[in-house]
Order: C-alpha cells, then structure tokens, then sequence
C-alpha cells in the first residue's frame, strides 16, 4: 500500500504540513505540475499568435512563396499542397501536429528543413546569451554589493552613474563604438565573426568556445574567445546595470532588518555579517532577476548579432523577415517563445527551492 | 464652525500631485532629466529653423565629409548633411513615443479596465491573452508582428504598441480592482449607473495615476526599440531621417566614417537618458518602499 501522508486538521495543520518532508516533496510536484498545465496553455496561445499573425498577411502564403512569377494554375496548385483550401482551423491543427514534430517546412532561402537552419544559429546564441549573463552577473554583483557598504559616497555614486548610463545606452550603438575603439583604431579585437578563416573548430555543440575546448586547440579556443569578447561585453552592459542597481537595492534593505543589528550587535566581523548575514537574504530577489534578464539577452542578441556579423538565431530571424522566410520565422518564433517561457520556469522552481518561505507559503 | 467639503476639491488636488511633483522636482536628477526632454522637445519643433540644410539634401561632392563648420556633425555617404539629418530624426522619436506608447497605453487600458471591472471568464481571457503576449521576448514579439505587417515606420511603431500592451493591462487591471471597490463604485452601481458609464466616469479616472508615471518611464525605452526596429532594416525605411536608420547606414560605413554612426547613438542615448532621470526620481517619489 503506498504511503500517505497523514491529512491533518486544526489550527496547526499548515505548520505540521509544512514541517513533514514528504508533503514539502508532494506540494512542490503538484505546483511543478500545475506550473506545466500553465505552460501548455501559454505555449498553445504562443501558437496560435505565431501561426495567425503569419496567416493575416496580405495576400496568402502561395502568394509569397510564387512571389510575381507565378500562374494562377501554379498558385491553386500550391494552395492544395499546401492545404490553404482547408478551413482555417484544419490548418492551424495540421500546423502544431506538424510543429510537434520539428516539422515547419522548408526553407525558402536555404532548401533545408526551417527546424534545421534554426537548430544551427541556436547554438551560437546561446554561447553569446550565456557569455553575456555570466559578466553581466560577475560583474553587476560584487558592483551593488560595493555600491551599497557605502551609500552616497564616491563609489556608490560612481557605481550608480554608470548603471544609469548602462540602462540608456542603445546596445546597437554601444556596439558599434566598441568595435570602431577596440576593433577598427585599437586594433585590439576582431571587429565580426565566430572565428578566423581556417581557425574554425570542428562543429560539435555548435558552440565555437566549447567546440574548439573539445578539440584541445588553444589556439581555436584563443580565437574563438577573443571573437566572443566584444558581442558578450555589448549584449551584457544592460543586463549589469539591472543586476548592479536591484542588487545594491536589495542589500540596502536588507541591511536595516532586526537580524542584521542582531549579528552587529553579537560583535560579529561586519564582513562576514555582509556575506552571511545580508548578501545571503538578499540573494533570492537577485537571482530571480537575474534569471529574468533572459528576455533581454534573447532581445539583445537580435542586434548584438547583427552588428557582429554572428550567424545566431536573432540574426537568422531578421533575415528571414526581410526575405519573407516564413517557415523559418515560424520555426524560430516557437522555438525562442518555448526556450523562454521553459526558462522562466525553472527560476520560478529554483527561487522556490532556494527561499524555505515561498516553499512553504 | 466649518463643514468638510463633500467632495475632495481642487486643494486635495493640489496635495495629492502638484507636492509629491514639487519634490521630484528638487530633486538635481530630475531637473536634468526635465531639461534634456525639454531640449528634446524644442528641438522637434524647431528643427527645421535650426537646421542648416534639408535632411534629404543630397551633395555627392561632400559625401562622407569629417565634421567641420560647414558640416558640424560631418556628411554621410551621400554628402546629406548628419546634424541636419539628426535633428529631423528627434520628430520621429517624439512621433514613436505617441503612437507607441499611446497605442499600448489605450489598449492596454482598455483589456485591463474591462478584465477588472467585469471579472470573471472576461478577466481570465484578458489574462491569459497577457500572458501569451509576455511569453514571447520583446523583440522577437515586434519582429512577427514587423513580419505579418511589413517592414515600414508605421508598422513597426504598432508593432512596439503592442508589445508594451501586456504590462499597462497589468497595472490597470490592478488598480480597476482597488479601485472597483471603493464605497462612491458601489453608491453608482446602487443608483443604476450603466456599467460602461462606471467604468469610463468613477473607475477609469481613478485608476489613471500610475498609469501616467509608467508612460514616462516606458518614453525612453520605446525611443530605443523603435530606433533598433530601424536599424535592423524593419522600421523607418531610407531616406527617411530616423535615429536607428542613421545608425544602419553608420554600421555599413564605420571603419572609414565614424560620425554617421555616432551623433545619432548619443542622441537616442541622450533623450532615454533624460527619460531615465525623471523616471527615476518618479519611481523613488512614488514608491513608499524605496522612499522609506
């Protein structure tokens, strides 16, 4: 017989409840359960928008795809093919039962299955996004945690300046004046790129860090970093801010909490009060907005990949729009909207992981 | 012996937003914040007196000419004259803060007015819809829109609309709840008030306040979206004078002239900066936890 957890009532079931490790477990699979119920309906809706936005175009979709040379024979033909004759449900059925599967057509530009030209730039967006995250937070952290020991002063004023600057500067613009110090004048940077010519790593995880990693080439990895350096400075500064400015908020407030004055009043090192004590409470908001920078960076990386010259997924997208790929578009669309919302998930669990309060709540 | 008034008058008024606006403003960060879009403005109604050539303007003898007097912020591959070409574009910043940020703050009021007030399946339809339109990336939200409705200046500020409409729907639907009810709601609801005249005459006034301050402070980022749209080719098309379009044609051009990109960046970075400072001191003034 499978063990139950004992149902308890009265004033002080929410508390036994909450103290018994096995219905902590059960509670947080069904809000893992009920959060994925969540994610099937957005993701249903995320479809629908995504397959009707591409079906209101003017004219329909064998228009496009025969542009002006095509006979109305030709086009009556395609419609069937394309089973644009069906009622419009039908199609939006065939579409997700397809999608499903990876399949989103051809593309009209490469002749390759969408899914696949989508599945080679993610990659590299991902190496971009991820690089970006990791200085946004190295780098933002340690800045809001400095900026707020002090508040007022020279660095928290310097710190916070900068911030502001960061959260205002067009990143298309930011990108190209690093480029044209560090790349064109300096000469410091390559100005565009994953790789040199011939120093390319065989492709593995498409990724050309750990690509070139797993061939144990230094130089390929030495080359593949200094590419990497300039688009993941670009993409990361307003992320930084952000991460800077609610991390030195959060320390703040934090700081005037009884359990603080507790810890000084102990006589406890003031630095190990800062880690343990304020830092740590701290940390929950900051990760959840850290992990919410996804959006951003997946934004970000749009323009960052188009001044770089990277061959990523935002880039991928832009093209296709401009050359009336639609297959790809529709491909990418769901696939970025499904990275996105899967993501933002996982820190909505990790943060209730992480916080016993909101466990328990 | 005095009575107290019935109604609030124009003093509470006054108490309620001229005091808190007061001490925004002395405030040094939002002096500046005001100064800059102030200068913002002016320069969208005098451009054409202050500019010193016609945007369009093509001189092919001066193309690509370095700053100087006669060109003060140098001549693109077509010899148009950039400062010219950068004051222009400062009305279509102003014009993509009114339609885009217009657009989302009418509909977005209008899903978060009607999910709150009327609840039920109403709001849950409004809701999810809002979380299907949060489920995308900003960007790659506007790209499908640009893409259904074609590349143009037009599409692409409908675009940024749209894609700002989840978060005003929010915040409404939000205070329409408070708000809905409040005691004066109720006394309409029990004279026989049609509920449409409720909602536009007691809830919808009443719910308005944040509103405006996050139509500030969403100014500066519509600027920054609507340029990007254009610089990625999916907005303002050529010749049009639009920042991001004069960034576009700066990208194809930066290792040999440098100025076509840079005087448009520190424009748009100049007017979302000022739109940051006053947002800033609004969010401090306005949100009790920070102020504490």
């Amino acid at each position: 017989m499978p063990l139950e957890p004992r149902r308890v009532s009265g004033p002080f079931a929410r508390m036994r409840t909450s103290l018994s490790w096995r219905s902590d477990r059960s509670e947080l699979w069904r809000y893992i359960g009920w959060r994925l119920i969540q994610l099937a309906i957005v993701l249903i809706g995320v479809s629908i928008v995504v397959f009707f936005t591409m079906h209101v175009l003017p004219g329909d979709v064998a228009m496009l795809l025969l542009g002006d040379r095509g006979t109305a024979e030709q086009l009556a033909k395609l419609r069937l093919q394309l089973g644009l004759d069906q009622p419009v449900v039908v199609q939006y059925l065939r579409f997700v039962l397809a999608a499903a599967h990876g399949d989103f057509g051809t593309s009209l530009t490469s002749n390759r299955a969408a899914f696949d030209d989508v599945s080679t730039a993610f990659p590299v967006t991902l190496q971009l996004t991820l690089a970006a995250l990791t200085i946004a937070t190295v780098i933002g952290v340690p800045t809001g945690v400095f900026a707020s020991l002090r508040p007022g002063r020279t660095f928290d004023n310097l710190a916070m300046t900068f911030t502001l600057f960061g959260v205002s500067m067009p990143i298309f613009w930011l990108g190209l004046m690093l480029l044209l110090a560090f790349g064109a004048t300096l000469d410091w940077l390559p100005i565009g790129g994953l790789s040199e010519v011939g120093m390319e790593p065989p492709r593995i995880t498409g990724m050309s860090l750990i690509d070139a990693a797993l061939a144990g080439s230094p130089s390929m990895f030495w080359d593949a970093l200094r590419h990497l350096i300039l688009p993941a400075c670009t993409l990361a500064t307003v992320p930084l801010a952000f991460i800077a400015r609610i991390t030195r908020a959060e320390m703040l407030a934090t700081a005037t909490q009884d359990h603080v004055r507790t810890a000084m009043a102990k006589g406890l090192p003031r630095a190990r009060v800062i880690v343990r004590h304020v830092l740590r409470n701290a940390l929950i908001p900051i990760v959840t907005v850290i992990g919410l920078q996804l959006g951003l960076l997946l934004s970000g990386a749009v323009l960052t990949e188009t001044i770089f010259s990277l061959p990523g997924l935002g880039r991928l997208m832009v093209d296709s729009i401009l050359s009336r790929d639609y297959p790809v578009v529709q491909a990418g669309a769901l696939f970025i909207a499904f990275v996105f919302v899967l993501v933002n998930l996982l820190v909505d669990l990790s943060y209730r992981l992480l916080d016993p309060r909101i466990r328990r709540a | 012996m005095t009575i107290a008034a019935p109604y609030p008058s124009l003093g509470a008024a006054k108490e309620r937003w001229y005091a808190p606006a007061a001490r925004v403003l002395r405030r040094h960060e939002a002096k500046l914040g005001l100064a800059i879009v102030l200068g913002f403005l002016f320069l969208t109604v005098a451009a054409p007196l202050l500019a010193p050539y016609d945007p369009y303007d093509q001189e092919l003898a001066s193309a690509l000419a370095p700053p100087s007097a006669q060109h003060l912020f140098g001549a693109d591959q077509y010899g148009r004259d950039v400062f010219s070409r950068v004051l222009y574009g400062s009305r279509t910043a102003l014009l993509a803060i009114i339609v885009a940020d217009g657009l989302a703050l009418l509909l977005g009021s209008a899903l978060g007015l009607i999910g709150g007030f009327l609840g039920g399946a109403v709001d849950a339809i409004v809701m999810r819809l809002v979380d299907v339109l949060l489920a995308f990336p900003y960007l790659l939200l506007a790209l499908i829109i640009v893409a259904a409705l074609g590349p143009s200046l037009t599409n692409s500020m409908i675009a940024i609309g749209i894609v700002y409409t989840p978060q005003y729907a929010r915040l409404i639907r939000g205070q329409v709840l408070a708000v809905r009810a409040l005691d004066y709601v109720r006394a309409a609801r029990a004279i026989g008030t049609p509920r449409w005249r409720i909602m536009l005459r007691h809830v919808l006034p009443n719910s308005f306040g944040p509103v405006i301050v996050m139509a500030t402070l969403q100014a500066g980022s519509v600027v920054v979206e609507t340029a990007g749209l254009s610089f990625l080719g999916l907005g303002a098309q050529p010749p049009s004078p639009d920042w991001g379009a004069l960034l576009a044609d700066g990208h194809n051009y930066f290792l040999t002239a440098w100025w076509i990109a840079t005087f448009p960046g520190l424009a748009i970075f100049g007017v979302v900066l000022g739109f940051n400072l006053i947002g800033d001191a609004l969010r401090d003034q306005f949100d009790p936890r920070r102020r504490t």
